[in-house]
């Protein structure tokens, strides 16, 4: 029975995110609170050969000066594992104030503590370190000569060399060879909140207040750096300021404000500030895509070669996953992707809204428009003709697929048949109107480890689970008390979520749109067997209504629970407990994920529709419409999920017309460090909306069949952006984003 | 376009000199006179979060830039960061905490926010309010275009802009 799931009930916290009684993870009082700056490495490559701290010392109110000579070293350096396996998660496999060596520019060669914000950024400006200065690699372009194709990526789990059928008999067979190369601009996540830990030591035991995506990751990485037992950390996240993956991993701060605060001896605060969004906390790195689409006449596909180039750090072979949905969206028999990598002056690039999947997918559905013009049928028409009926990597079974409903249904909404498919067809004075589609696909993920989480039902019938994992935006605390009011039957109004707490069960990093699906999981199992336990308690109870009834038979509706037998036997969760004097009854769950070898082909699909007016003089693009169509699943709560894949289809937009960060290529610098120079979406850029949902059953993925909204709301959008100013102007523009320069050009 | 308000330096040639050390300052927030000992470099910003523990306005990017720190000073809405906490002094200066009635009752822009869905993380979102409930005093809320143009200041990078000028209609509408 379901009730409040899928509800479009507001926000549980939206009280205290209008009133500013939020309280966010930089914002805890805390007597004696000292003031922490980081100071980054003016250059990119090199090492530090001085640091006068005279003049720092001079500044009233200074407590400490950390760098590479006093500052203590870690215990151990875990490995790079994605947050969402359930580990340590360090950002990068490298710790900063070490020694001497500078791998990029911005890399923290000092940390000033102070008594105050003010004098801590003063005392930071005063510092004076000076450099040995060696020539920076960060460019594509200059590192294209020394790239390596590496055995795997992404922390080991994906190898960096895949192949299905054979590529060049597939090319052989085709008619039509379609062959692209796509550039994207380095991206920065920039959530408004910037990252920042609070760090407070009683004792040997250490509390942080940490803006991340997984407490559970936070005390796990900062364990491992200190050498301290996890028993001694306890973290709290209960309000993240946005992260789309900037928090993901665990990067250097929180490890840095506890050691700080061990040193001065007072609590610490440490934000990052603007510009070191830039350069603290991971990036999209910047990359070139190759794509050689081969199909018959009719549009069949018969090979799909997908190559990836980009720089990664000197530490990880890491590069966002783009060849991973690309690969599986379409029935072609003959594929080959390949990541190249070359070591470069950068952190080691992250997870970013759409990791992998909105570059990857956005080089094929734009390959796919061509391949669509080159034979001549309709964009959507040469999808459906592809239209992967399994997995076309393992030839496993969809778990759930949807594809061809949100095709349907995104184009009737957005009334895509009623386009000329001809380009420049349409001009209202001096804009040219153009339309353009893509679909979307984003993995559905299993976490790596069991995830918990724990309900208790007062005497009074209220409810609370408790489950680890922060509010970042997603809405978790409102649809997570939906979920457990429907495992439980009672009124959701009765039911509060706690989060946040890794004195809570724990949960991995609700990453890669896993979040929704594992933590419902954990929460609908500890609901039911709260629910299980109290049925199985009355029945046994010769004192209750429902004694000697057979469990299989009870329905819990509103808090009561009813026997479906003659004259229905009934009794309130809350008179039983009342009834035997216990204040409370509780009971824990633990969700076991499928494996990574489960049988099935799971992805979220969607499909996306986008209306450009170009001006070819000025070289503007503004999206005038933007319609997309999901199918993620059960859906739990219909208005935090539309609000999530609205943000989501926004980023695309973003991504597509506005978001860039350079390397300047001979200081190895990024030529963008503040919201000034690294351009989002404002709301003047932001046109309405539509997000259609369309409902898919999926058994696998986890009990509720939850597939997750975070990224497939971005994953496509990008391109059918670009392809709409195809259609508009007649031109191709491969890059991301597409910028005034571009149109003019 | 809008009509200006009074000049924020007006008073210049007047000011005395005070500091670089902490000095006493006096500062009306929210309707409640705090006395706060403060250096005078410290931003209006950063004396309402580290000071007197007001932390609803945010700190997003401490350059102007982003309409996070959105407060009013004087009924004109301002950029708390970019903004000296002395030269507000004689001024009144409200934040998202001073918003709401004294019982609690929420501004009509707050419960639009609420029922539109127009945040998700909530970190903007006490800036965005902010400015909201000032452009709709002013007037610039005819129609969507304005309504974008004006709240524009304001990044939101959840993206909530569409939920966002749903909320502007709804109390520019009364529903």
């Amino acid at each position: 029975m379901t009730t409040a799931i899928g509800q479009p009930l507001e926000r549980v916290d939206g009280r205290a995110k209008v009133t500013g009684s939020a309280r966010y993870s930089t914002e805890i009082p805390a007597t004696g609170m000292a003031h922490a700056c980081l100071v980054g490495a003016q250059v990119a490559a090199g090492r530090v050969t001085a640091v006068d701290a005279s003049d720092a010392w001079e500044e009233p109110g200074v407590l400490a000066v950390l760098t590479h000579e006093n500052l203590p070293r870690i215990a151990a350096q875990p490995p790079l594992v994605p947050s969402l396996f359930g580990g340590p998660a360090p950002g990068e496999t490298f710790f900063p104030m070490q020694d001497d060596t500078v791998h990029y520019g911005g890399q923290a060669v000092a940390l000033v503590v102070a008594d105050t914000h003010e004098r801590a950024q003063h005392a930071a400006a005063l510092l004076r370190v000076e450099y040995e200065e060696s020539e920076p690699l960060t460019t594509i372009e200059q590192g294209r000569d020394q790239a390596y194709e590496p055995e795997a990526i992404f922390g080991g789990f994906l190898p960096g060399h895949s192949a299905r059928g054979d590529i060049e008999a597939g090319l052989e067979k085709a008619d039509t060879v379609v062959e692209c190369t796509y550039t994207f601009a380095a991206n920065n996540h920039n959530p408004l909140e910037t990252s920042g830990t609070t760090a407070m030591w009683d004792g040997d035991e250490l509390l942080l207040h940490d803006a991340t995506q997984g407490v559970n990751a936070t005390q796990l990485t900062v364990a491992a750096l200190l050498g301290i037992p996890l028993s001694k950390i306890r973290v709290l996240g209960h309000y993240v300021g946005g992260s789309f993956g900037c928090k993901a991993m665990i990067w250097h701060h929180p490890a840095l404000a506890a050691l700080a605060a061990r040193e001065v001896g007072r609590p610490v605060k440490l934000a990052l500030t603007r510009a070191q969004m830039f350069t603290s906390c991971g990036h999209r790195e910047e990359q070139e895509q190759h794509i050689t689409l081969g199909a018959t006449d009719d549009g069949r596909l018969t090979a799909l070669r997908h190559h990836k180039l980009s720089p990664t750090s000197h530490f990880d072979d890491w590069a966002e996953p783009s060849l991973n949905s690309a690969a599986q969206m379409y029935a072609c028999p003959n594929y080959e992707g390949a990541y190249r990598l070359f070591r470069a002056n950068t952190m080691t690039p992250t997870f970013m809204r759409g990791p992998g999947d909105s570059t990857g997918l956005f080089a094929l559905e734009c390959a796919m428009d061509e391949l669509a013009e080159r034979t001549g049928l309709d964009p959507i028409e040469l999808r459906l003709r592809n239209f992967a009926d399994s997995d076309p990597v393992s030839g496993n079974p969809w778990s759930s697929n949807g594809l061809k409903e949100c095709y349907e249904r995104g184009a009737a909404r957005f009334g895509w048949y009623e386009r000329d498919p001809e380009p420049r067809s349409r001009r209202e004075g001096n804009w040219l109107i153009g339309t353009g589609m893509a679909a979307a696909g984003y993995p559905a993920p299993p976490p790596g480890t069991p995830q918990r989480a724990r309900a208790r039902i007062y005497a009074d019938g209220s409810v609370v689970v408790q489950a680890a994992t922060p509010e970042f935006g997603t809405g978790v605390a409102t649809v997570m008390a939906q979920v457990a009011a429907d495992a439980l039957g009672v009124p959701v109004e009765r039911c509060r979520f706690e989060k946040g707490d890794t004195d809570f069960p724990g949960i991995a990093a609700a990453v890669g749109s896993a979040g929704a699906g594992m933590i419902s999981a954990a929460v609908h199992t500890a609901a039911t067997a709260l629910r299980d336990q109290l049925v199985r308690e009355a029945v046994a109870d010769s004192g209750s209504p429902l004694h000697g009834a057979d469990p299989a038979d009870v329905a819990v509706r509103d808090g009561v629970m009813t026997v479906s037998s003659p004259g229905a036997p009934s009794e309130a969760y809350a008179d039983l407990l009342q009834r035997n004097h216990r204040p409370d009854a509780e009971a824990s769950g633990t969700w076991n994920p499928p494996g990574l070898d489960t049988p099935y082909g799971m992805l979220t699909f969607g499909a996306q529709f986008a209306e450009v007016a170009v001006d070819p003089e000025l070289g503007m693009v503004r999206v005038r419409r933007m319609t997309g169509a999901f199918a993620p699943g059960r859906v739990l709560n219909t208005r935090t999920v539309r609000s999530q894949l609205t943000g989501g289809m926004l980023w695309g937009l973003g991504q597509a017309l506005l978001e860039a960060n350079h390397m300047e290529p001979r200081t190895g610098r990024w030529a963008a460090g503040s919201l000034g120079d690294y351009l989002i979406a404002v709301n003047a850029d932001a046109p309405d909306v539509e997000v259609e949902l369309v409902e898919v059953e999926d058994r696998v993925v986890n009990p509720l069949g939850v597939k997750g909204v975070g990224e497939i709301g971005q994953v496509g959008a990008n391109a059918a952006i670009a392809n709409a100013v195809h259609h508009a102007t007649g031109r191709r523009i491969r890059k991301m984003p597409i910028t005034i320069e571009d149109i003019i050009g | 376009m809008s009509v200006r308000g009074p000049s924020l330096t007006e008073r210049g040639p007047g000011l005395e000199e005070r500091g670089p050390g902490p000095v006493p300052v006096t500062l009306s927030v929210n309707g409640a006179e705090r006395e706060l000992e403060i250096e005078p470099r410290v931003s209006l910003l950063d004396a309402l979060r580290e000071h007197l523990d007001l932390t609803g306005p945010k700190k997003g990017c401490d350059q102007g830039a982003c309409g996070a720190c959105t407060v009013w000073v004087d009924g004109r809405r301002v950029l708390a960061c970019l903004t000296l906490a002395l030269s507000c002094e004689g001024r009144e200066v409200t934040t998202i905490e001073g918003l709401a009635g004294p019982d609690g009752e929420l501004h009509p822009m707050q419960r639009a926010f609420i029922a539109q869905d127009a945040f998700q993380c909530g970190y903007c979102t006490p800036g965005q309010i902010m400015s909201a409930v000032a452009l709709t005093a002013e007037g610039h809320t005819r129609d969507d275009d304005e309504i974008k143009e004006w709240m524009s200041g304001n990044l939101c990078r959840c993206a909530a802009y569409p939920h966002i000028r749903a909320a502007v209609r709804a109390v520019r509408d009364g529903t």
